[in-house]
């Protein structure tokens, strides 16, 4: 069935090359992703083939720092899936609450609308100032956007609703102050954050925590790749520490599926055994 | 190019997936092609419907209830089975992957769509080659066409609803146009010919 056209070659090559050169690995990248991101790039570059990406990446490192963007499309919204932070808020914060200090390690946390979606939890159920966060990821420029908490104005009334259906009863405008096109969240939020170049394929456990939430990275990983983060999530999560998924990512086809209970099945909320 | 007959050509054994894109129009004609699917059923079909990104409605829940064959939303790394109806989750874009599992991803939507038909069919192509036929229905948008001429240009079977028998004529005229499919059939045609396959 499985039949490799040049394309795929082309792709592997590139990918070694970017590890070899920039210690970037997406070889562990699922390559049906990764083909048709690579697609976008060569029309956006204007470049007839892979393989004159991988000669401008190899003599050009600004442009691989412009084809990292590529690579790393950051799509996501704050409270995204709002039943998910609904569970967190309703009955996975309760039982953190117990702990004298919390430890959340936000994976992949892209351009940060998820670090700002749980700070906002965190306050609101009065965790916050015993909270550290870690939020990481492989890309630069998105761990810097989510650094400054700047947000596009226009996203701010999805934003808005999400935080209402996750079950926010507080005035969300209240979190941040706006000009003509964008929304600055409050800096106190992020007080507690540490903002950490840290890659799921290359590097190791560095902390122990309660959470874990690494939500639509997995999607984009192999098989090989997926247990390597799983692997890191285990070890990291102190004993029945929770781990939270996107919403059509599951344990159901790795092994670890027997080393966690559903604590929230529908919401991919799983907590360590 | 001359259309081919459907009932005249040789099927058998010749196709392990079949993928199936509608859009405006389609929890209908999907009925009609669900429902007449053999229990027996030995390829694997896999849906992208668009629908509402806020619609809570799981179309796997709904169809599973008058298919004679299982029908499954696909969550990410599911392996992908024979026999078996998938759909595409709400908001993700479906991506059959070279070894022999489903990824899913968030990229932007593709011809204004996630999940994308154009995604899912490119993908089918390039993995299935000549062993998958793609199947264009109503809808009112231009998505599918060029997944649609993908899978022709891999040398699997292009089949189109005849707009003039599609609620909504619009997707099947531009695949039409674009994809240039060996078949061109109605509803109940499609139906019957799945059947026998």
């Amino acid at each position: 069935m499985v039949q490799k056209d040049d394309l795929d070659i082309e792709i592997k090559l590139l990918l070694q090359a970017i590890y070899d050169k920039y210690s970037y690995d997406f070889r562990g990248y699922s390559m049906s992703s990764v083909k048709r991101r690579m697609a976008n790039a060569l029309t956006q570059f204007r470049l007839t083939s892979i393989s004159r990406i991988q000669e401008k990446v190899l003599h050009d490192s600004s442009f691989f720092y412009e084809l990292l963007q590529f690579l790393t499309i950051p799509t996501s919204e704050m409270f995204r899936d709002p039943q998910f932070f609904y569970q967190m808020r309703e009955n996975v914060l309760p039982i953190l609450a117990t702990y004298p200090s919390l430890k959340i390690w936000i994976a992949g946390c892209s351009t940060g609308e998820e670090i700002y979606s749980y700070t906002i939890l965190l306050h609101e159920a009065g965790l916050l100032e015993r909270t550290t966060i870690y939020a990481t990821d492989i890309n630069p420029k998105s761990l810097k956007r989510a650094e400054q908490g700047i947000f596009p104005l226009d996203k701010i009334k999805e934003f808005t609703l999400n935080y209402q259906r996750s079950g926010g009863t507080k005035t969300f405008s209240d979190y941040f102050k706006t000009d003509s096109n964008s929304a600055l969240f409050d800096r106190s939020l992020k007080k507690n954050v540490v903002f950490a170049d840290h890659s799921l394929a290359t590097d190791s456990v560095f902390s122990e925590v309660q959470l874990v939430s690494c939500r639509n990275v997995l999607i984009y990983f192999d098989q090989a790749l997926q247990k390597r983060a799983f692997d890191l999530f285990y070890d990291s999560l102190s004993r029945r520490g929770f781990l939270g998924l996107g919403s059509k990512e599951t344990l159901r086809f790795s092994e670890y599926d027997l080393k966690y209970d559903a604590f929230a099945k529908d919401e991919k909320i799983y907590r360590k055994k | 190019m001359e259309r081919l007959n459907w009932n005249k050509i040789e099927t058998k054994g010749l196709y392990d997936m079949i993928v199936v894109g509608s859009s405006a129009g389609g929890i209908e004609s999907l009925t009609q092609i669900l429902v007449s699917l053999p229990a027996k059923f030995s390829q694997t079909m896999v849906i992208v419907q668009h629908i509402s990104h806020d619609s809570k409605r799981s179309l796997a829940n709904h169809f599973a209830v008058i298919s004679h064959v299982p029908v499954r939303e696909v969550e990410d790394k599911e392996p992908i089975e024979v026999g078996v109806v998938y759909f595409a989750p709400t908001n993700y874009h479906l991506l059959i992957s070279s070894d022999g599992v489903f990824n899913l991803n968030i990229d932007p939507p593709v011809s204004f769509s996630r999940p994308s038909i154009d995604v899912l069919f490119q993908s089918a192509a390039e993995v299935y080659q000549k062993r998958v036929m793609g199947i264009i229905l109503t809808g009112t948008n231009h998505d599918g066409a060029d997944g649609l001429k993908q899978i022709r240009k891999h040398g699997g079977l292009a089949i189109v609803q005849n707009p003039d028998d599609a609620r909504y004529p619009i997707m099947p005229q531009t695949a039409l146009e674009v994809a240039d499919p060996q078949l061109v059939m109605t509803l109940d045609e499609i139906g019957f010919f799945l059947n026998r396959l």
